[in-house]
Formats: C-alpha cells, sequence, structure tokens
C-alpha cells in the first residue's frame, strides 16, 4: 500500500469507545481533499520520462509511481499546480475542474 | 564531510504524512513527506504547536504514518531528548528521532530547548521549515521574518513599512554550538535537501536542518510557485546552500551570478510595498553575507 | 516482614533513593533550590553505577517535563524533580502530560513563589496548580517521601489511572532535614513495583499519532476521560497502600489521616509538615483536657471530600491552616475544605489561619492560638473568617 486507505470513521456512542488519551492509530485517514480544488493536472503520460520530478514534487505525495508513468491520486490532489512547473518536458497542465 | 547520495528511483513507496490538511502548495508539508520518504517507518517524529502538526492530528484524520506526537511550542527539541533517551533506555535501535518545528518555533520559542540537545549531542535530527513568519496564526512576524516583510504585526504602513529587523542566522547560531552535522537547504532543490536528510541521518549526533519552505498563503505568490520561487530564494543569493560538519563549512553552490533580487521581492505580495533603497538594502546584506561566507570559511 | 536497612538521610534523598528503587527508566533533572539535592544525590548514583537510568541535565524545568513527557510517551518509567518558580515555569507542561495521560512522577520542594523572591517554604507553587490534572500527595517526613515515591509510580501507572503524580515535600523543613529512613532491597521493591508496562505508547509494531487535536465535538470527551481517571484513583491510591504495608509493614491512612478528631470538639486541618507541630500542640491541650483534634490531608488530589466531611462531622470548630493565599478571598485548601462539608452538609463555624507563607515559622504556641479563635468561634463569637497569623507588625485591621 502506497498510502493509507479512506476508512470510516464510526462516531463514538460511549466513553469507552474513545482512545484513552489523545492518542490514536497512525495513519487513520478519513478524509479526502478532492473537494478543496479548483483546477486538475492532467499528465500527458504517453512522452513522459519517468523522471519523477513531479513525484518528488507534490506536497500532498498525490502523485504515484507506475512502471513507466505516474499517475495523479485525484482524490487527494488539492490543485496546487507545483507539478506543473516541475516537469521538465512541460506534459502537465492545469484543467478546471467540472470541465 | 558525508557526501552520501539519497536515491529517489529506489525510495519507499509508502507516504507516511499523507490526507494533511495543509493548504495547496505547502512547502513545509513537502519537507515533512519528503523527510519521513528518507527515513522510513522506523521513525519517531515531534512536531510542536504549528501548521504541520495542527494540519496532521486532526482527530480522528491522523495524517502521519509512523509514530509521531505533538509537542508543546518550545519543546519540540526537548520532547525529542526524551524521546531518544527513552529508545536508549529500551534499547531500540536502527531508529530515527526527528522534529519539524516552523521558524517560529525554532528561533524564538525553541531554541532554548535546541540549544540544549545540541549541546548533549542528543542524537536527534531537527528540522526547520522556514517559510519566514508565523503562519499557523495568520502570518505574524517571527525572528526569522526578513527585513522588510510585510506580516499582520509589521504592516505596511504609513510610517514604517514591514518587518524593521533583519533575519537571524539559525545556521550560524547552530554551528557555533560544535553540531554534529547542520545543513541550510531549500525545499526547491529537493533532491539535495532528500541527500541531507539522509546526511543527517547517518551523523551518529545531532542534526539540525534549515529548509526554506515558502508559504502560498502567507507570502503572497500563487500555489503553483511554492517550489519555483524557493529556487529563486537560492538563484538571487538572499538564501544559500550550505553545510557545516566537524567544524567546517561547506557552500553546496556557488552561483557565479545572482539572479535579480528585485525579480524575487517583486513577486511576492509581502514585498510589494518595497522602495529601490529597500531593495538596494537587500542586495547589500545579500553581498555582506556572502562575503562573509566566501572569506570566513576558508573551506567552503 | 523483608528485611530493611536504615538510612540516616534528608527528604531530598530519601527521593533520590526511592526513585533508584523504582528503576526509574529515565530522570530529567534541572537544578532549583531546595530541591537540587534530590538530583545531586542521583547523579551520584549514576556516576557510581548503583543507578541505571538515562539522565538527562536539561536546560530548563520546561524542558524537563517536555522530556520526560516525550519519554513517558515512548513507555519508559520516568521521573523529574522541581520546585516553585520551576514548577511554574513548567505549568503548560503540568496540563500536557496529564491531558497526555502519561505517569510521569514528579518531586516537588513547596517553596514560596516570587515576588518577593524567597527560597523559603509554603505551599503557592503547587496549590495554584491544582487544575492542573495531576494527583497531588504531600507528605510529612522523609520515610513517606521514599514510600510515597514508590507508591506514586504504582498509583500513576495503574491502567484506571495513567495520571501523573506530584509528590510534595515542604521545603528545607522537609527536604534538609536528616531523619532515620527505612529501606527495603532492591528485589522487595521489584516484588512490589514490576516494571512499567505502557498500554498506550509510541511502538513500532502499532504506531500512533499522539497528543492529537480535537475539534469542539470531540474534545469534552477527553477531559471528562481525565476526571474519570483521576476519581479511579481513590481506590486505586487505598488498594496501592494496602499492597505496600503488606510488603513493607508501613500505612499512611490513604487519602487523609486524622489524629484524636474522635470525640474532639475543635479540629485544625492541615498540610504536610506543618502537621509534626500540630500533632505536639494537641498533644499538650489534650492534656489540659480541651478535646482537640487533627487532621492532616494527604492527598489534594483527588481530594478527600466525603473523607474530610466524615472525620469533621462532629467538630463544632473547623479550622484551616494554610501556607497558601488566594488574594482577594481565602486560602486554596480552606476553599475545599468547605466546599467538601458542605456538599456533605456539615456546616460547623470554619476559619482560616493564613501561616508560615515564604518560611515564616509556625511554633506550638501559634497552633495553641488557632485553637483559641476555635473556641471562640464554637461558642458563636465573632471571629475573623481568614486570619494571618503571626505577622511580625502591627496593622489596620
Amino acid at each position: 500500500m502506497r498510502r493509507p486507505p479512506v476508512r470510516e470513521y464510526p462516531r463514538p456512542n460511549h466513553i469507552r469507545d474513545y482512545p484513552c488519551g489523545p492518542h490514536f492509530q497512525a495513519g487513520y485517514i478519513v478524509d479526502k481533499a478532492a473537494g478543496w480544488r479548483l483546477e486538475r493536472p492532467v499528465i500527458d503520460v504517453r512522452q513522459c520520462i519517468n523522471c519523477l520530478r513531479c513525484y518528488l514534487a507534490c506536497p500532498e505525495g498525490a502523485i504515484a509511481r507506475q512502471a513507466n508513468k505516474v499517475e495523479v491520486d485525484l482524490e487527494f490532489c488539492k490543485g496546487c499546480g507545483i507539478c506543473v512547473h516541475e516537469c521538465p518536458k512541460d506534459l502537465i497542465h492545469m484543467t478546471a475542474e467540472g470541465t | 564531510m558525508n557526501n552520501a547520495v539519497f536515491s529517489s528511483r529506489n525510495m519507499t513507496e509508502q507516504e507516511f504524512f499523507f490526507g494533511h490538511k495543509a493548504c495547496a502548495g505547502c512547502g513545509g508539508a513537502l519537507a515533512v513527506r519528503l523527510a519521513l520518504k528518507v527515513l522510513g517507518e522506523r521513525t519517531f517524529a515531534a512536531l510542536p504547536a504549528g501548521c504541520m502538526s495542527a494540519v496532521g492530528f486532526i482527530y480522528p484524520q491522523m495524517a502521519f504514518g509512523i509514530n509521531a506526537i505533538i509537542s508543546t511550542f518550545a519543546g519540540t527539541a526537548s520532547m525529542l531528548a526524551g524521546m531518544a533517551a527513552a529508545a536508549r533506555a529500551q534499547g531500540l535501535e536502527d531508529v530515527h528521532i526527528v522534529g519539524f518545528a516552523g521558524d517560529g518555533g525554532t528561533a524564538d520559542i525553541g531554541i532554548q530547548a535546541l540549544s540544549g540537545a545540541i549541546d548533549r549531542g542528543e542524537r536527534i535530527i531537527y528540522i526547520c521549515y522556514d517559510n519566514e513568519a508565523y503562519m499557523n496564526t495568520g502570518t505574524q512576524k517571527s525572528g526569522l521574518t526578513p527585513l522588510g516583510a510585510r506580516t499582520t504585526t509589521t504592516p505596511d504602513g504609513s510610517v514604517v513599512g514591514g518587518s524593521t529587523t533583519k533575519k537571524k542566522n539559525m545556521f550560524d547560531i547552530v554551528a557555533a554550538h560544535g553540531i554534529d552535522y547542520a545543513a541550510t537547504a531549500s525545499i526547491g532543490y529537493y533532491q539535495d535537501y532528500m541527500n541531507k536528510v539522509l546526511r543527517a541521518s547517518q551523523c551518529g549526533g545531532t542534526a539540525y536542518i534549515h529548509v526554506m519552505a515558502p508559504c502560498p498563503t502567507g507570502w503572497g505568490i500563487p500555489t503553483e510557485h511554492a517550489l519555483t520561487i524557493a529556487r529563486e530564494s537560492v538563484d538571487c543569493g538572499l538564501w544559500y546552500l550550505a553545510e557545516y560538519s566537524q567544524g567546517k563549512y561547506r557552500l553546496n553552490q556557488r552561483p557565479e551570478t545572482f539572479t535579480p533580487v528585485e525579480d524575487y521581492l517583486r513577486k511576492q505580495g509581502r514585498f510589494k510595498h518595497l522602495q529601490s533603497d529597500d531593495i538596494a538594502q537587500a542586495v547589500r546584506d545579500r553581498d555582506a553575507r556572502w562575503q562573509y561566507m566566501l572569506t570566513q570559511w576558508s573551506d567552503a | 516482614m523483608m528485611k530493611q536497612q536504615k538510612y540516616f538521610v534528608s527528604g531530598n534523598e530519601a527521593v533520590a533513593l526511592g526513585v533508584q528503587r523504582s528503576r526509574t527508566q529515565v530522570v530529567t533533572a534541572y537544578p532549583i533550590t531546595p530541591q537540587t539535592v534530590a538530583m545531586e544525590r542521583l547523579s551520584e548514583m549514576v556516576a557510581d553505577g548503583e543507578l541505571r537510568t538515562e539522565f538527562m541535565l536539561v536546560e530548563s524545568e520546561h524542558s524537563a517535563l517536555s522530556a520526560a513527557m516525550g519519554a513517558s510517551a515512548m513507555g519508559t518509567r520516568t521521573f523529574t524533580a522541581t520546585s516553585s518558580q520551576g514548577l511554574l515555569y513548567m505549568a503548560e507542561c503540568l496540563h500536557y502530560a496529564s491531558g497526555g495521560r502519561w505517569p510521569i512522577v514528579m518531586m516537588n520542594a513547596n517553596r514560596s513563589v516570587a515576588l518577593p523572591w524567597s527560597i523559603f517554604g509554603d505551599q503557592r507553587d503547587s496549590l495554584s496548580l491544582l487544575d492542573s490534572g495531576w494527583i497531588q500527595v504531600y507528605v510529612e517526613d522523609a520515610q513517606e517521601a521514599f514510600d510515597m515515591i514508590i507508591q506514586a509510580f504504582a498509583i500513576a501507572e495503574d491502567e484506571q489511572v495513567l495520571t501523573p503524580v506530584m509528590v510534595n515535600l515542604d521545603g528545607f523543613t522537609l527536604t534538609h532535614t536528616y531523619e532515620p529512613v527505612f529501606v527495603p532491597t532492591q528485589e522487595a521493591v521489584d516484588a512490589f513495583l514490576p516494571p512499567y508496562q505502557a498500554p498506550v505508547k509510541m511502538d513500532l509494531d502499532r504506531p500512533l499519532n499522539m497528543a492529537f487535536s480535537s475539534t469542539p465535538p470531540n474534545n469534552m470527551e477527553f477531559k471528562y476521560q481525565q476526571h474519570q481517571a483521576m476519581e479511579a484513583a481513590r481506590p486505586v491510591i487505598a488498594q496501592v497502600e494496602q499492597a505496600f504495608h503488606a510488603h513493607f509493614g508501613r500505612a499512611y491512612g490513604g487519602l487523609i489521616d486524622a489524629y484524636r478528631c474522635d470525640d474532639a470538639e475543635r479540629i485544625l486541618v492541615t498540610v504536610g509538615t506543618v502537621t509534626g507541630t500540630a500533632r505536639q500542640a494537641v498533644d499538650q491541650l489534650r492534656e489540659q483536657g480541651q478535646k482537640v483534634g487533627l487532621l492532616k490531608i494527604r492527598f489534594m488530589r483527588p481530594f478527600p471530600h466525603e473523607e474530610v466531611a466524615r472525620a469533621l462531622r462532629h467538630a463544632r470548630a473547623v479550622g484551616v491552616l494554610d501556607r497558601d493565599i488566594s488574594f482577594g478571598y481565602e486560602g486554596t485548601v480552606f476553599t475545599n475544605v468547605n466546599s467538601a462539608l458542605i456538599g456533605n452538609k456539615v456546616v460547623p463555624p470554619a476559619l482560616n489561619f493564613i501561616a508560615g507563607l515564604g518560611g515564616r515559622d509556625i511554633g506550638v504556641e501559634d497552633i495553641e492560638k488557632m485553637f483559641e479563635r476555635l473556641a471562640a468561634a464554637m461558642d458563636g463569637k465573632a471571629a475573623k473568617r481568614v486570619e494571618f497569623i503571626h505577622l511580625g507588625v502591627a496593622t489596620d485591621e
């Protein structure tokens, strides 16, 4: 697993359902970040040289390494656009959401 | 000096700082994410009150995939030291104890504990992600806010325009302790930053990394330019990439020519009000600093 | 009963011995008078190989408790010590440690708080932090100090409790006074106090994100848990004392210790070493046929409200000796005792005696004067509700 799964968190009904003190399981993710985004990155993967700069530069860790390409995890991309400027081949551009 | 280079080809697939609620384009979030990818899962992290703890530990959303804890604002280094002591007491080996604190948490309220930890030679890695103001509370001036920068507590007024103090030199302060390893970095030059995190983890003692990590929200720049502006701060010479270990300094980059300081400043909302005199002052300060580094760091 | 070796040590040194016998894994230290000797003895034990612990000389009291929290969060038995200004300097960490449910044990040498500067004793430091979520116990002599360090770990580490414990020793009068102390062997203490097995800690196999932030829908529940844990400490304190008694033959009465209270008409409530002086005064007055008694409060948190009300229920007048004052009202112990009395529908006339601030001596004659005031109150005569005892000058009051 490259990133933690998104899980349900059942709202506690009894005080015993809470953890003992403000300490909880590492990497427990309940919310996605997709709703933050106004634009999303689109990568022209056919010409991707797999340099991994966009993968490294993403503050969200929302770009996944694949065999010979990269892929944006649109559930967690916040649409910052950093990756656009990291691509040495200029293969990433932003597209408005809803288009 | 250790010249180890981190291979981003072979780095772990796992994300250890994921699902956080940092603003889009956050330089600090990237500094945390990449450092944890270098250090791996046998890492214990402490973060004081500040952006990265505020966005990473909002119950029940836990963004750290490794053991992590929020420390008091002043207590990053002291809590790390206690964690390191406990790791020794329990015979835990091959673990990393790392802290991520902002500029205020490091250069202002946390400097006492940091100094003590370096003095004792604690086996900890302390990473200061510097976005040049108290961003978590809404951009107030810190000891690392540069001269002239507009913050909410150093407004661009009709009498006084922006910060009236210069940026504290944490790298020199830390090196003056005779620390085992210290480095400056820029999140724009992330390969260099990851190399330094690796060297910090191998130094066998106390390590300090000061990484310039722009905050688009506080700096008044588009989110997409967080890393390009971070690189530009180095390219124009206002920031520098350096290392210190075993009593010696090393400059990692010595630009033949600097890009214009004015271009760097004019791109940012926080410097919009600066006059040409102010920019000339920034250039003079830059030149003096480089003069100092090139002459005083004989082995640089 | 186990064989115990007799030492002749100060309160500070008794604490150090208690820390050693508890096999404390991490100790953080920053010096402040009158706590320093405890840390010096621990340093010597480490230097001589008599104590295997991670001994950290930190840069401030804030760091002392911050480091202790880091160590405790990793699952180690952890101790620190402080006093007065130092306790106040780490105040933020006190709330943090109890909120984090880290069973740290801390000695506090009760000392006055500046201004004016004074290195001498009163209890304004710890009493001003009653609300910080720590269990607070006040000991009377060096033996009790030693015994309570060991018991404090057992109480704090109980899974129902997981709350830090502050063991309070009056500065100088106890920290620097030499007394015989019986110290059991390491094996005997090991049998009473097993190694700490943290139920919640940073663990490589089951990593945690600790000390998280909560939103309003999930905050009060954690505070409720802390309150519950403090309430759960009441029976645990009793159980730990019983077990301690079975192992070592000593007991202190639990949350309170009542002395000659059964038929007493007038009872004085005390906290800490002044109890010794008060006991002497009670004995003298009893010899004169006066029906007086003494109630020592050992634990200020959890507060023994039922025990206090029960011990005072037949008294016709109650006095509370406070070595502190909340300016503009009254002593903090008095406030707590009154609340317990009213809550349990026990309402004798009650007077507050503010004494011994900044190391001012409290003599047997001062205690006798307090009982005189109580006699007047018992007879329905007007009395000052809050009175400073033994001021050295005349006032306009």
